[in-house]
């Protein structure tokens, strides 16, 4: 009998989602659990960080990584299990490029431990007590880790073999990079896998005219035509910066594309090409009108970077 | 750097129609400017993605100057308009990201206007060698704290 594929799974900066993604395939799970021996994923049952120090280099030979580094335990447990395991994944957008908790780079980290442990409305913190990393009580001596002054990406701290993008992947995606590795039948290293090789307005459906227009609506401003392209309605959509792959489910719920899946083939920097999608689209021969239409677009590096700012050319903002 | 020695180093993104060749007026004409901008030739500004931008200032630039014609002398009828759209929001975002609004420049210079050209760079120049280095690398490197020794297997509860 051939040994079943050994696996593991992480998490580190995420919502929690990918983890519920990785479910999302149902009844399949049975399948890459007869085709798996899962040795680590924290998240679902208990093993110890020690249990994955005792394991023998390349061990393990898969691990699906989700989230971004943001503390010295994320970094640590990186580290520790490129050390064993064979193949390491970043899977999800967090893990890929950054995403949502990347944004965080828009901020320094002093700013951020003030907001949340000082100045929010409903922080009651009267003595301005901030976290420690070692604190002494009866029992011995704590230790909390360190927060970072930036999010990196996986790859921006250890070798990573594969990407597979979304926010969450999409559970045919994540069947199909999983299927890959337990047929092994692997790209080669560093491909992006479970997407496509468009963008995903060359997977949309949506009627397609002239893009011109004389205002830009948010998604709450406006119903928005449900058979029509959504930048000719003046809704941002990300769609001409985003790889394909995920098969469109906002578009079919009738909501712009979010950027999830990341930069399409030869594209550097995402933010960059919406940005440049965006600003190109007005329609008006008059300089002020032109300023004006685009000037109302609020937080344009939340739009073009949502997904993407520490996987970004800049990486982060001049802070301070 | 110490100030006082500090040269700027831009990055001109020059229509071929327009600027470049208002550019070329400039030296032909003998007008002296500061020779800290390093002029890349395009077909149009409409051509300058922001990824250029964003590069140049990634790689090393102080501060990157686009320069076309004059709204509705477009050679190619409406190029500037979407180089205007695109300037204008990409000058927002990168407010956003801690790049000082000087640092980034949008002018109109028309084949006859060597004297604006000139003067052009010379604003530039004195913006950003007032706003000082950019240095985007020093930037991305202030960064991780000193690790505490906190590793997992120390952790007591």
């Amino acid at each position: 009998m051939s040994e079943k594929l050994k696996i593991g799974l992480y998490w580190a900066a995420s919502c929690g989602g990918c983890e519920i993604a990785v479910l999302e395939i149902k009844e399949k799970i049975l399948d890459v659990a007869a085709a798996c021996d899962i040795l680590f994923w924290p998240v679902a049952l208990d093993f110890k960080y020690k249990d994955v120090e005792a394991m023998p280099d390349k061990h393990m030979d898969v691990v699906l990584f989700n989230g971004a580094i943001r503390t010295s335990e994320q970094e640590h447990l990186a580290k520790l299990l490129r050390q064993k395991c064979k193949v390491l994944v970043a899977y999800g957008s967090c893990a890929s490029e950054g995403c949502i908790p990347g944004l965080a780079n828009l901020y320094s980290r002093q700013s951020i431990l003030d907001r949340v442990f000082k100045e929010t409305p409903s922080t009651d913190n009267p003595n301005g007590t901030m976290p420690q990393l070692k604190v002494k009580v009866d029992e011995g001596e704590l230790c909390l880790p360190e927060f970072y002054e930036r999010v990196d990406t996986l790859a921006q701290t250890v070798d990573v073999d594969y990407f597979v993008p979304g926010c969450p992947p999409v559970a045919d995606q994540t069947w199909a990079a999983l299927e890959a590795i337990v047929s092994g039948k692997l790209p080669p290293k560093g491909s992006i896998v479970g997407a496509g090789e468009k963008t995903v307005c060359d997977d949309c459906e949506r009627k397609r005219e002239e893009k011109k227009i004389k205002k830009f609506y948010r998604p709450w401003e406006i119903i928005a035509d449900n058979e029509k392209c959504f930048l000719e309605q003046g809704i941002i959509c990300a769609g001409p910066a985003t790889r394909d792959g995920c098969g469109t489910p906002c578009i079919k719920g009738n909501m712009p594309c979010r950027g999830c899946y990341g930069p399409p083939p030869e594209v550097v920097d995402q933010g960059a090409k919406l940005l440049s999608a965006l600003g190109s689209i007005v329609d008006s021969t008059d300089p002020d009108e032109i300023q004006r239409v685009v000037g109302e677009i609020v937080d344009p590096v939340g739009y073009c970077y949502r997904f993407g700012l520490p996987n970004s050319m800049l990486r982060r903002a001049k802070v301070g | 750097m110490d100030s006082a020695n500090f040269e700027p180093r831009i990055v001109g993104f020059l229509c071929r129609w327009c600027s470049y060749t208002g550019a070329d007026l400039a030296g032909t004409s003998r007008m002296k400017y500061p020779p800290n901008l390093v002029p890349i030739r395009v077909m149009c500004s409409g051509r300058v993605d922001p990824t250029f931008v964003i590069k140049a200032l990634k790689e090393g630039a102080d501060g990157v100057l686009i320069a076309g014609c004059h709204p509705g002398d477009c050679h190619y009828t409406s190029g500037n308009f979407r180089t205007l759209g695109r300037y204008t929001l990409l000058q927002i975002m990168l407010e956003q990201l801690g790049v000082e609004k000087g640092r980034v420049k949008l002018e109109w210079v028309s084949a006859s206007e060597g004297d604006k050209w000139a003067r052009v760079v010379k604003e530039i120049t004195e913006e950003v060698r007032k706003l000082g280095a950019l240095n985007w690398d020093g930037v991305v490197e202030q960064t991780k704290q000193e690790v505490a020794e906190c590793a997992d297997e120390k952790v007591k509860i």
